[in-house]
């Protein structure tokens, strides 16, 4: 047991808007009624930059708008904003982003990423949320390197009800998959979720080592593991993209968790690296409670974008 | 994306040429691709607009200086600016006091506890007692990771029973330093949002009571925009003296340090690299800076190169080059070696003015030019690969067939090994060979 923090009132989708974000900025720019010219959107640009959204993806998305904009005779502040919003969502909604389906029993659900993501959090808050929903689940404690990751699955374990797969701290990551997936078939588990070690996805060695995890997981059976989650703090600048894109070529990401977003980063570079490998965000990490996982939904999402 | 900031900056050199001022009109193009970098570097947009601004006025009018070309001397301007807002004095830690408290603050997995355990091995070199406070008693397990990492490392860690509130842990942390005539006490505290302020209030609170010498906000090298909201909120709340940036054994270009130390004057003390616990470095700012702008980092470049070469070996190769002994089974070797050292792309791209060969080399690896390479060689005999002058029509066509290649191809592997037989040779000969030559003509560019 640890002690719990004080807690906090969740809105909408978990997300509370603050002000002095991307929304507040974003009127301030386009004010309402007014006509819209090039300088508000380089304007918007700045905004869309200042959100994480990066430089690159910034200047293809207002593109984008503004053809968008221009093709629905929009005029005003108002219609620049709503021209926006739509692009966002539709470019959300255009790689599948929001449905998270599980799947036939078992499902064997790899979790990876940088260091200090969320990934460990971010389990017990999906086996939670699975278990409420009257899932059979374990946790599989593949992160056998850093130190103590072991004893956080366990206490998350206990603390969710669900039963942890793990080895002495040091034992070979494969090792753990397999036993992962040979209990999800001997128990009739509905999903196991496998925590694996934090890694900067410029070292090849801890990249190939994830990749044999996968191997070893796919050999025992065919078909899994069936989601690949990559853990993408929404602190994060622009290197989530090169993240998203190293462990895609890696592991084949399926889905992105986008967690933290409880803070004041608005996650924008989530938007980029899912739009360029066509890859949805699934889960959005909305605080430290156990409950505090949401379904990514697309529409909240940009409504809270804009609000704030 | 994330071109060297040199590379950009090659079409300026060219409308340059032969101009002996560099104007306003060419300095629009060239502060565009500067503003590019800089954004790419996760610098804050606020924090580039002024930077932009203040290059723009050093630049104005600036006479070109002989030896550089025109982007190189705006690198090189920029590239002064940048040490110029990162460096300014060395922030050495204070710990007078005995014992002298150290805290660690900052966002969630940051790496506050890692860099708790560096900090201590550190302090411990320079003569000094350090004792770990373990005041995270939020997250699962926290307790317990610092509790192992001290033993690891052989530092004592005050840690109390589940439940105890963090200034509690605090205050009794530092009753134990004093008792036992320890010189630092380094306090690891949970992560938090600086949006949270029930816990930001706590943070406060343990301040107030155990009086740090030193707050150290600990800053994730990978963070964006946010940065600068981030440290402020901080810094308005803590006494914070310097920052750690961690994770910077990753590619991230680590523009957060540029953009908090101009937003709050706050010094950079300390880098983190990688998990072990002896990674913790002082701060260089004109390493940071050529990093931010994509410019090639040799330093690091030599470093990733010792970590994975066995030195004993590379001897070995060094001395067969230098007496053109060199085979093709050491050229493989070579390979091997490389590889073992990550992306290759990156790892040329640390090689300054090597940056446009960074993409070459990383698609020669992508599109299996390697992987060709090696079957060829892995499909001659040992005594080929030791000479392969013996390799006449016959023999090529079975290593083709064997590899599943092209005599033209084996054909052209065997000439360009030639080719850098004749460079080593010249190497030996005291006479070098222009830059990237070597890796460039293999990459058949």
């Amino acid at each position: 047991m640890t002690m719990a923090r004080p807690r906090r009132e969740p809105t909408g989708m978990g997300l509370r808007a603050r002000p002095s974000g991307f929304g507040t900025r974003l009127r301030s720019i386009l004010g309402g009624g007014a006509p819209a010219t090039d300088a508000t959107w380089d304007e918007v640009e700045e905004a869309l930059i200042g959100a994480d959204v990066g430089a690159e993806a910034t200047l293809e998305l207002v593109d984008a708008a503004r053809d968008r904009f221009r093709d629905d005779g929009g005029r005003t502040g108002d219609d620049v904003r709503r021209a926006l919003a739509t692009e966002i969502r539709d470019r959300l909604v255009r790689v599948g982003s929001g449905g998270f389906v599980l799947g036939d029993p078992p499902s064997v659900i790899l979790f990876v990423g940088v260091n200090g993501t969320g990934k460990t959090t971010t389990i017990a808050k999906l086996a939670h949320r699975l278990v409420s929903e009257g899932r059979s689940v374990a946790l599989a404690a593949a992160d056998t390197f850093r130190a103590a990751a072991v004893e956080q699955l366990r206490i998350w374990g206990e603390q969710v009800g669900v039963p942890v797969i793990a080895q002495r701290p040091g034992a070979d990551p494969g090792a753990v998959a397999f036993d992962a997936v040979a209990a999800a078939e001997s128990r009739n588990l509905d999903a196991v979720l496998v925590d694996t070690a934090g890694r900067l996805q410029n070292k090849q060695q801890l990249m190939d080592e994830l990749a044999k995890i996968r191997r070893v997981i796919e050999r025992r059976m065919p078909g899994q593991p069936r989601h690949v989650l990559l853990v993408l703090d929404a602190t994060t600048g622009q290197n989530g993209i090169l993240q998203a894109e190293a462990f895609s070529r890696e592991v084949g990401v399926t889905g992105i968790v986008l967690t933290k977003l409880d803070g004041s980063a608005k996650g924008g570079v989530a938007l980029a690296a899912s739009d360029r490998l066509g890859v949805p965000i699934v889960f959005a990490g909305v605080g430290e409670e156990i409950d505090a996982l949401a379904p990514f939904d697309p529409d909240a999402f940009v409504e809270w974008l804009f609000a704030g | 994306m994330f071109e060297s900031l040199s590379a950009r900056l090659q079409g300026i050199t060219e409308r340059l040429r032969g101009k002996a001022r560099i104007t306003e009109a060419d300095l629009d193009v060239a502060l565009r691709e500067i503003r590019l970098a800089l954004l790419e570097a996760d610098v804050n947009f606020r924090v580039v607009k002024d930077f932009v601004a203040h290059v723009r006025e050093r630049a104005v009018g600036t006479d070109l200086l002989s030896g550089l070309n025109p982007g190189q001397q705006i690198v090189k301007i920029v590239h002064d600016e940048l040490v110029a807002v990162l460096g300014g004095e060395r922030h050495e830690l204070r710990l007078d006091a005995r014992p002298s408290v150290v805290m660690m603050v900052g966002l969630q997995g940051s790496g506050k506890t890692t860099t708790a355990a560096k900090l201590a091995v550190r302090l411990r070199k320079t003569g000094k007692k350090p004792l770990l406070v373990a005041a995270d008693v939020y997250r699962p397990a926290a307790v317990d990771q610092l509790v192992q990492l001290g033993d690891q490392i052989g530092v004592e860690v005050h840690t109390r029973s589940v439940g105890t509130p963090a200034l509690e842990v605090a205050r009794s942390g530092l009753d134990v330093a004093k008792q036992r005539g320890l010189d630092v006490m380094i306090l690891d505290t949970a992560g938090r949002l600086h949006v949270d302020d029930a816990m930001m209030d706590e943070l406060v609170r343990i301040s107030g009571s155990v009086m740090p010498s030193e707050t150290l906000l600990v800053v994730d090298a990978m963070t964006g925009q946010e940065s600068v909201k981030v440290a402020e909120a901080f810094h308005a709340k803590l006494p914070i003296s310097g920052l750690v940036l961690t994770k910077m054994d990753g590619d991230a270009r680590g523009g957060a340090a540029l953009s908090i130390r101009a937003a709050t004057g706050l010094p950079v003390s300390f880098l983190g690299t990688g998990e072990r616990t002896d990674g913790l470095e002082p701060f260089h700012p004109d390493r940071l800076a050529q990093r931010i702008l994509g410019m090639g980092d040799i330093l690091t470049f030599v470093e990733r190169v010792q970590e994975n070469v066995d030195q004993a070996e590379a001897e070995a190769t060094a001395k067969r080059m230098m007496e053109n002994r060199f085979t093709l089974e050491d050229f493989r070797d070579q390979l091997n070696q490389i590889k073992k050292m990550g992306p290759i792309g990156q790892l040329v791209g640390m090689i300054p003015g090597a940056g446009q060969m960074a993409g070459a080399a990383q698609e020669a690896v992508d599109s299996g030019q390697m992987k060709r390479i090696e079957a060829i060689i892995d499909s001659m005999t040992p005594d080929e690969r030791r000479r392969p002058e013996i390799i006449k029509a016959s023999r090529r066509r079975r290593i083709a067939l064997g590899s599943g290649t092209s005599t033209a191809e084996v054909n052209r592997l065997l000439k360009q090994f030639v080719e850098m037989q004749k460079m080593m040779k010249m190497l030996s000969g005291g006479k070098l060979p222009r830059l990237g030559g070597g890796l460039g003509a293999l990459l058949g560019r």
